[in-house]
């Protein structure tokens, strides 16, 4: 332990204790980290599983090719709307919203994030954008069906309610940035005394190289969302070519934006996934700069990537080789970080408890997710692949498979910290099978059916695609019983769990040092990093 | 409160980090116009002679007129900070009330301004604007976009004064704790910036 131990007073009370008032207003008017964290938390899941839910119509719709029981206008809008709230609103905040602000402020061993009250604000305004996009499928004429990308001059064109969709996200998008600029002042301003750069956990690493990705990039989508709008109510001509606009221009302003978010998605999964790996290896971490640097790399080469989505519009070779270029380049740092944590398992006394499992889960989704990555980051290979489902497939096993993966392994990690409550380990152990089983079956068979021909956003398939169909619908009900398996394990454990110690795993950062939950304020003494964090065996130690 | 932690520690005050944050947040304004910038600039250089015809029509009286009074209310509120710095409550509260005076006048000029060409028919979908070539029209377009979000802006920086006056008022800023003031000011100096390119991206590129 290179921290100073401190005694748990008997006087001592958790966050979830503290506070003066009582019952919902404990929460929503609390500028607690640790509270707005698990607001966010009860927030994302219940809209996660909303968009699970139109996941699983979607399946049902494409079990059979005579039988429509969705008709196609429905069909568009189920995966508008899946895609809008599971990016918005579930992978994009995801990690860092919730595990960020309750994690990132113990991690440095600081009371709470620079700017608490504005930090309530973000929550605010992604609640208020979130209830935005779902008042906009209920108002207007019909909920937005342009895919969760709003391409122009459809998004244009379309007689649904885009305006109003697109306003929620902007709302969301200003969350984002809000979250970012906290978290990059709280890094800068309130390590504890010895918190060096490279005494901070990996985690917070992470975190804060996504936290710069959400400030440099989101305005950019901001604007862009915003002249949306624009162009829908007062009809001003920018994008639109009927007025001299120029649709490609739209597609590099949303993907300058998007394709960055995606590492902000993904980043602090992984800087979840190498907090979790070290834990239960008892090892230290191997390659610490290399990954805290990856971080910052992928941060940095993922915001020149955004044209590879862009090969078959017709932006010109030499642009197109470029982004083709820069998209393998961007494979290095990804690659940097499994190679090091699975360097990390090496002679390391391997515990696969839930959150390991998972973690492990993590690291092989991901892989195939990265590997896929760069077969349609290769031009010729693109125009094939392009607009189907394997785009599909290899978009979820990144982001369900890596970000979604690094989401549960957290959440196994640190709800006891969290919650103060122990879940079942075996029900939770359990639960992987179906999820595992079934995201492979699911999206495996998109990379597959993509690979094949089958396009993407099509509310039926020709026959030769029904095999393939039924055996990812298939795969996408077992992957549904494992989600609801997985949620309603951790729901009974809220209740009825048993009361969890401070520190289950054995971890060495700074939150396994507070009781469960930690108290109020987090530490009785701003604790002093005096060395490395992940020093699991002093006597061995360098 | 009733249970109040063991140990209450004092409210943490840390101007840097204050600051440090309110830069982070005129950076992503930049940005946010940033994306604006880049259109504007892909825009001209496909329908040159097209801005051209259009910043002609544009009232350049009234664009330098307005960047005097933005300017000079970028002055006002840097007095209004030493102002306060020096303890002239008095002086601070005048100065951030012309401020608002001058910010009230821009936006006038630009009701003013917005009302002639809609006059004449230049607004989006407007009949006169659809004869025109479609450069013309995305140049009013890009006009009507970045002038409408920095008027958005000019009017949250009102309301931002409005705020930091009351403040003033109330002895929550004084001359030892003018953080807020400051980072207003800040903010309130953006709004000039952006505005002192928008004079020539528009106005001027006839």
């Amino acid at each position: 332990m290179n921290t100073l131990a401190h005694g748990e007073a008997s006087s001592y009370r958790s966050f979830l204790e503290s506070g003066d008032r009582k019952g919902i207003l404990a929460w929503i008017l609390s500028t607690d980290h640790k509270r707005i964290g698990i607001l966010y938390l009860a927030c994302m899941v219940s809209l996660f599983f909303v968009a699970v839910i139109i996941g699983v119509l979607m399946r049902i719709e494409q079990l059979s090719t005579s039988h429509h029981i969705f008709p196609p206008a429905i069909y568009n809008a189920f995966f508008t709307v899946h895609g809008v709230i599971m990016i918005f609103m579930f992978v994009l905040p995801g990690a860092s919203a919730v595990f960020g602000n309750f994690f990132l402020p113990i991690m440095i061993g600081a009371r709470d994030v620079s700017f608490p009250r504005l930090n309530l604000m973000s929550w605010y305004f992604f609640v208020v954008g979130a209830l935005v996009v779902i008042a906009s499928l209920f108002t207007g004429d019909g909920p937005p069906d342009a895919g969760w990308t709003f391409y122009v001059p459809f998004s244009l064109r379309t007689g649904t309610n885009i305006p109003l969709g697109v306003f929620g996200v902007f709302l969301l998008g200003f969350s984002s940035i809000l979250t970012g600029i906290n978290f990059i002042t709280t890094v800068h301003r309130m390590r504890a005394p010895g918190m060096t750069w490279h005494h901070m956990p990996l985690f917070v690493w992470a975190t804060y190289a996504t936290a710069w990705v959400q400030v440099l990039a989101t305005p950019i989508i901001g604007v862009t969302l915003l002249l949306i709008i624009a162009e829908r109510i007062f009809g001003i001509g920018v994008f639109d070519p009927a007025k001299g606009g120029d649709p490609v221009l739209y597609q590099h302003l949303f993907w300058i934006y998007s394709h960055p978010a995606v590492y902000i998605m993904i980043l602090p999964a992984m800087g979840a996934i190498t907090e979790v790996i070290p834990t239960f290896a008892h090892r230290t971490i191997f390659g610490y700069r290399a990954i805290a640097y990856s971080s910052i790399g992928i941060a940095g080469l993922g915001s020149l990537v955004w044209g590879h989505h862009m090969f078959t519009s017709g932006m010109g070779n030499a642009a197109n080789l470029m982004f083709s270029l820069f998209t393998f380049l961007v494979a290095v740092p990804s690659a940097i970080k499994v190679f090091n944590w699975t360097s990390t398992l090496y002679k390391g006394s391997i515990e696969v408890k839930p959150p390991m499992l998972f973690a492990l889960t993590f690291v092989f989704l991901f892989s195939i997710g990265g590997l896929t990555g760069l077969i349609q980051g290769a031009l010729n290979v693109n125009v094939h692949l392009h607009d189907t489902y394997w785009i599909v497939g290899h978009f979820h096993y990144v982001m369900f498979g890596g970000t979604g993966m690094g989401f549960f392994a957290a959440l196994l990690h640190w709800f006891p910290k969290m919650f103060g409550k122990m879940y079942n380990e075996k029900v939770a152990a359990i639960s992987w099978f179906p999820i595992f089983i079934g995201f492979n079956m699911l999206y495996g068979g998109m990379l597959v059916l993509g690979y094949l021909g089958m396009p993407r956003r099509y509310y039926t398939h020709l026959p030769q695609y029904s095999t393939g169909h039924l055996i990812a619908s298939i795969g996408g009900f077992i992957m549904a019983i494992g989600l609801v398996l997985f949620f309603a394990n951790l729901v009974v454990a809220l209740f009825k769990g048993k009361k969890a110690e401070s520190n289950p795993w054995g971890g060495v950062t700074l939150e396994w040092h507070t009781p469960s939950p930690p108290p109020l304020e987090n530490f009785e003494e701003i604790p002093v990093m005096k060395g490395r964090p992940y020093i699991f065996n002093p006597e061995t130690a360098k | 409160m009733s249970t109040a932690p063991a140990h209450a520690h004092p409210v943490h005050k840390d101007y840097q980090g204050a600051k440090f944050g309110m830069w982070l947040f005129l950076f992503t304004e930049i940005l946010l116009f940033g994306g604006l910038f880049l259109l504007y600039s892909i825009y001209r250089s496909m329908y040159p002679i097209d801005f051209h015809n259009g910043g002609k029509h544009l009232n350049v009286i009234i664009g330098v007129a307005n960047t005097v009074i933005l300017l000079t209310s970028s002055l006002t509120v840097a007095v209004a900070i030493t102002a306060i710095q020096k303890g002239n409550k008095k002086l601070t509260l005048a100065c951030l009330g012309v401020t608002i005076v001058f910010a009230l006048m821009f936006l006038a000029n630009k009701y003013i301004e917005w009302s002639a060409e809609i006059r004449h028919g230049i607004y989006p979908n407007g009949p006169e604007l659809l004869k025109m070539p479609n450069g013309e029209k995305i140049f009013y377009g890009l006009y009507y976009s970045m002038t409408g979000l920095h008027g958005l802006h000019v009017l949250a920086g009102i309301i931002a004064l409005l705020i930091t006056l009351d403040f003033v008022r109330r002895d929550k800023i004084t001359g030892t704790d003018f953080n807020k003031l400051e980072n207003v000011g800040l903010y309130w100096h953006l709004v000039d910036v952006i505005w002192i390119f928008l004079l020539p991206l528009l106005y001027l590129a006839a």
